[in-house]
């Protein structure tokens, strides 16, 4: 079982407190109906399929309810890093060696 | 005694005779014995067959990693496992054990016509052997799989034990309790550590308990173990015995089993069979030493033959000699210590085989000093002897020729082919492994968890370097703590650390195609068969073992998948590290349904909601069922009624007078704030900013896809207030999303969300006296057409309780749902139960309200949608805000596939001959189309009983809006049925049965 750093409550918890929440800066259009079909499509359904580190969002559904998101090295199934909603993507390179 | 017991030696207790039986027949152990050493000791050597062979088998090793000796074990009523292993099960008075993959007896046994049979088993039997013919899969090959496979036989009761789960946070654990275990814990006891040291024997020492003769420090083996023991207690050492570490997860998390009970005659009833541990290390020690390699030769899997090792832990440990004139075969220096404490203990050593050119001179004269024949660059190349081993054949190896053999008669044969360091644990941290051409085997290089490995596990042998190295691997984990130890090195004589070499199949002077020489005893997978799947193009490690099943019984290749890769890396003509070994995986050792289940069985499986109204419907004998965890009233039937009686019954009355309806578990969310409104038009399809306060609306919510994901009726009760209601299962799937969308998409929108399922019970009031029925109850409002028309909300008084009362119809009734605080469900239900009675009132369950639903077309979400239908396919096009900016699946409704032509559409479905369709029927439209037909929809929903004159259907068609009138046809089993496309409105289309009767609206 994993351990979670939840930035909201700054705890460090098991990962059954937690629900996965797919993969993380995907916004969705401030006016969706001027996206493109295409572009919509990508939205709906493209997802990356990333064998290192993955930028994606998780719940701390038994604790503060709140999104977050995270970075987990996909072959290792480290946590990198977990951040707030609405912050923006950490740089990769900062967080080398710390899977 | 018998005269393979040997007095003054072994742990076990001589004053405590032990009875026990084994395949019926009565024997005596003591107490301290496995029931392999207890059967030992009674010349039993014989112990089970083998899996695919059906070949007599007997105890190989004298530890958790044998693959042969695994018996029934009957611990009392309902109290039976299989495939325990013989080698770790504890005696005590009264254990029942049988024997495993016999028939009819275990010493004649009619499935060992497999042995001869042996080519239609050798590897990849299952692929080649039964493909063909076709017709014979069904009838020929899968009944004799089916009744060959497996081990064992399942128990057939309930098991009656209880089994418990723990958590332990500890600063370091060390897995192991031998020499370099016990040096580690030592080296950190008294540190202000919390420290767990975890062992699977019965007793810690591991390699101790085999030698006593070691002396440790100036003390001998067994008085050092002692001492230590108390100790690391007194320091507050956690010491937890049969105690195995299963599995090695994430951020050293560490799975254990102990086992608490099956090794005691009569254990209090309040004791759990087995307790699992999740415990959280900040490091972790490996301990778990190394395993004994068999040597691969002809009938090397008779019984009779044994590791050298196990041998001498069954002389050492249980004072067990195994046999009277024994033989050894080895490529290792530790076999010949075996010969050596067996033939001091009165077994005949007649001969020591060794395959190597030379020994120490230190050997060779202690087995001179013993007479005991000694023979260099030999090999065996036969066994011979029926149930039990009688002779031997032993060849001279000449500058690689093998001479003639000569028969050599005993009774056991001792091998040691070296020693494997045990990685299972350290592999399942995803370690990388480093090959070591010195000693022929992998060892631990690195690591992402906070673990070190110390003693055997990393390939040193001896007493005197596992403790050291234990000593020198806990300051390490410890420095990593932040604390210093303080290291200093132990003295050990008497030690017998030694070398060897590794061999593949023994050299041989037969054809080695017929020899059956096995490496993985348990699969019974032989040397032969590993050359085959090369020779029949397996490449990888991977396949040849999933191809040969080399190293994936229960035992996961502990004995086997060493041997098994020298001979495929021999077979390719590759070195072992470029072949790689085979990944190990939890669970370490065979674990129990019954702990990784925990108290989490029975009525505690899965949590089953009940509302306020429950203990009514029980005691008024409702028949219930399941909806998502809540256990909702089904039906109430009456004396003699079956199911569709009561259910015609309950519709009827609804439909005459009044029915009653626990609706509570509705799902329920408090939408609330200054954007509540803004809020709910962009979650939900519909228009809400001219919803006034006190009026509802049928709420439709589409996942962004434009498909539909849930649906309720919602009501606003003041400008920045709605009462939102959802499906049953699906309120905390709504709540999750609405939060998603308002956590991470409008952050700026001022709302809050509270899930308020469980605050409300809510109790429906269904048909044209209803609001008859109710009125007297109601304070605040007249439940009149004008003062309160369909689709209308109130805070008010009903029955002296506060009350959010709706007027909403889920049955096509004039319809109540009157919602009070929880705890008062059942008063409120009471209360119009009593005054209904005047009215005929009925109860009714969910059977009835889906009954009474379809009759008028209404939908359930997960029923007559299935996470493709639009509302437009489901006929809910008028629910759709159309002047809206947005809302969540707007944008997917404009999807080209989801306008385009030939959709399937939800539409109603009328059988020609009158009888009922099947729900989840396929639906053709031409009857006489070669197989196989197209399938054009579904039935979704199917009824043959409600207030219908004929049974009614709800079905999914493409185009199906098109289509009314139109003929379809429903290929079931035995014939064809033909049914009219209609409308999804059964009764009273025109909705005058909404209306309050006696009023003119
Ligand atoms: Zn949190």
């Amino acid at each position: 079982m994993l351990l979670i750093h939840c930035p909201y409550c700054d705890e460090t918890l098991p990962e059954a407190e937690f629900t996965y929440a797919g993969q993380a800066h995907i916004v969705r259009a401030r006016t969706p109906s001027d996206q493109t079909d295409a572009e919509w499509e990508e939205f709906l359904f493209i997802r990356e399929n990333v064998r290192g580190p993955h930028f994606e969002r998780w719940r701390h559904f038994h604790g503060c309810g709140r999104y977050f998101n995270a970075v987990r090295d996909t072959v290792s199934d480290r946590f990198l890093t977990t951040y707030k909603a609405g912050e923006p993507r950490p740089d990769l390179s900062e967080l080398e060696g710390r899977a | 005694m018998s005269r393979y017991r040997v007095p003054g030696k072994g742990r076990v207790d001589a004053a405590r005779p032990v009875g026990f039986t084994f395949d019926g027949a009565a024997y005596h152990g003591l107490a301290g014995d496995t029931v392999a050493s207890a059967l030992l000791a009674n010349g039993v050597h014989l112990m089970g067959r083998s899996f695919k062979y059906h070949r007599p088998r007997g105890p190989v090793s004298a530890g958790s990693e044998e693959p042969n000796a695994l018996i029934g074990t009957r611990r009392g009523p309902g109290r039976f496992e299989p495939n325990t292993r013989a080698t770790m099960q504890e005696v005590w008075e009264g254990l029942q054990t049988t024997s495993q993959n016999k028939y009819p007896s275990l010493r004649f046994d009619i499935g060992a016509v497999n042995d001869a049979a042996y080519m239609l088993f050798s590897a990849g039997f299952y692929y080649k052997t039964f493909k063909w013919p076709q017709s014979f899969w069904h009838k020929v090959y899968e009944p004799f799989i089916r009744a060959a496979a497996g081990l064992g036989v399942a128990p057939a009761e309930e098991d009656p034990d209880h089994y418990a789960s723990r958590y332990l946070h500890c600063d370091l654990l060390i897995v192991g309790a031998g020499p370099a275990g016990l040096a580690a814990a030592v080296e950190a006891a008294g540190r202000g550590l919390s420290v767990a040291i975890v062992d699977e024997n019965a007793e810690a020492g591991g390699t101790l308990l085999s030698e006593p003769q070691a002396v440790i420090d100036g003390q001998k083996a067994w008085d050092w173990l002692a001492q230590t023991l108390k100790h690391l207690k007194a320091a507050g050492v956690r010491v937890m015995t049969r105690t195995t570490a299963f599995g090695y997860y994430h951020q050293n998390m560490i799975g254990l089993v102990q086992k608490l009970t099956d090794h005691l005659a009569a254990p209090s009833a309040d004791l759990p069979r087995e307790r699992l541990w999740r415990v959280r290390a900040r490091q972790v020690v490996l301990a778990q030493g190394a395993l004994e390699k068999p040597l691969i030769f002809n009938g090397n899997d008779r019984p009779g033959v044994m590791l050298a090792g196990s041998a001498q832990t069954y002389l050492n440990r249980y004072g067990v000699r195994v046999g009277d004139e024994a033989v050894v075969v080895t490529s290792h220096d530790s076999a010949w210590y075996a010969a050596f404490d067996l033939a001091d203990a009165g077994t005949r050593i007649k001969a020591i085989v060794d395959t190597r050119e030379k020994v120490s001179e230190d050997l060779l004269s202690a087995a001179r000093l013993r007479g005991i024949e000694t023979r260099l660059s030999h090999s065996v190349t036969a066994t011979g002897g029926r149930l039990r081993l009688a002779h031997v054949t032993v060849n001279e190896v000449d500058c690689g020729q093998v001479r003639e053999g000569q028969r050599i008669y005993c009774d056991c044969l001792l091998m040691s082919g070296g020693w494997t360091p045990s990685l299972h644990l350290f592999s399942h941290t995803k370690g990388s492994l480093q090959w070591d051409a010195d000693l022929t085997t992998f060892l631990p290089k690195d690591t992402p968890e906070d673990c070190v490995i110390a003693g055997a596990g990393r390939g040193l042998w001896g007493i005197g370097a596992a403790l050291n190295d234990g000593t020198e691997q806990a300051r390490a984990a410890l420095r990593a703590l932040g604390v210093e130890g303080a290291g200093g090195v132990h003295a050990v004589d008497h030690d017998r650390s030694g070398s060897g070499t590794t061999m593949r199949e023994l050299p041989t002077d037969r054809n080695p195609g017929r020899a059956k020489a096995f490496v993985d005893y348990q699969n019974d997978v032989t040397a032969k068969d590993l050359r085959l799947a090369v020779r029949e193009g397996m490449r990888s490690i991977e396949h040849v073992k999933r191809y040969t099943t080399n190293g994936m019984a229960t035992d996961q290749g502990k004995m086997s998948n060493i041997n098994g890769l020298n001979i495929a890396a021999d077979a390719l003509g590759k070195p072992q590290p470029e072949v790689g070994l085979t990944t190990f995986r939890p669970p370490y050792t065979p674990t129990s349904f019954g702990a990784f289940a925990g108290y989490h069985r029975g009525d505690h499986f899965e949590v089953v909601r009940k509302t306020q109204i429950d203990p009514w419907a029980e005691e008024h004998g409702a028949v219930f069922e399941n909806v998502a965890q809540w256990r909702r009233a089904r039906y109430f039937p009456k004396p003699g009624e079956d199911m569709d009686a009561a259910v015609r019954r309950e519709c009827a009355a609804v439909r005459a007078s009044v029915g009653i309806f626990d609706a509570s578990t509705l799902g329920k969310i408090e939408v609330v704030g200054p954007d509540a409104v803004e809020f709910m038009n962009r979650m939900y399809t519909n228009p809400w900013t001219k919803l006034a306060p006190g009026r509802c609306r049928y709420g439709l919510l589409l996942g962004d896809d434009g498909f539909i994901r849930d649906d309720g009726v919602i009501g606003r009760l003041s400008q920045d207030r709605f009462h939102v209601t959802t499906t049953t299962g699906g309120a905390a799937r709504v709540m999750n999303m609405m939060e998603d969308y308002l956590q991470t998409e409008w952050p700026d929108l001022n709302v809050w969300l509270t899930s308020t399922t469980e605050e409300w019970s809510t109790v429906a009031l269904n048909g044209p006296d209803a609001a008859t029925l109710l009125q007297p109850f109601v304070e605040g409002v007249d439940l009149t057409e004008d003062a309160f028309p369909h689709m209308s909300c109130i805070e008010c008084t009903v029955a002296g309780l506060p009350a959010r009362l709706f007027r909403i119809s889920f049955t096509g009734e004039v319809g109540f749902e009157v919602n009070v605080p929880a705890p008062y469900g059942r008063q409120l239900w009471e209360t119009l139960w009593q005054a209904g009675q005047r009215h005929d009132i009925c109860a009714y369950g969910t059977e009835t309200m889906h009954v009474l639903r379809a009759e008028k077309g209404y939908i359930i979400v997960g029923q007559d949608t299935d996470g493709t239908v639009t509302p437009y396919d489901a006929g809910m096009g008028w629910a759709v805000g159309k002047k809206k900016p947005d809302f969540v699946g707007m944008r997917g409704l404009a999807r080209p596939d989801l306008t385009a032509e030939g959709r399937k559409q939800l539409v109603g479905l009328l059988t020609k001959d009158g009888s009922k369709l099947e729900e989840g029927a396929q639906i053709v439209f031409d009857p006489d189309q070669p197989i196989p037909m197209k399938m054009v929809g579904h039935v979704t929903s199917s009824y043959d009983i409600g207030t219908t004159e004929r049974p009614i259907a709800l079905a999914l068609i493409e185009g199906g809006h098109d289509r009314m009138g139109e003929t379809v046809h429903i290929p079931m089993p035995d014939r064809t049925i033909a049914a009219t496309i209609t409308g999804t409105v059964f009764v009273d289309p025109e909705n005058a049965r909404l209306k309050i009767r006696g009023e003119s609206a």
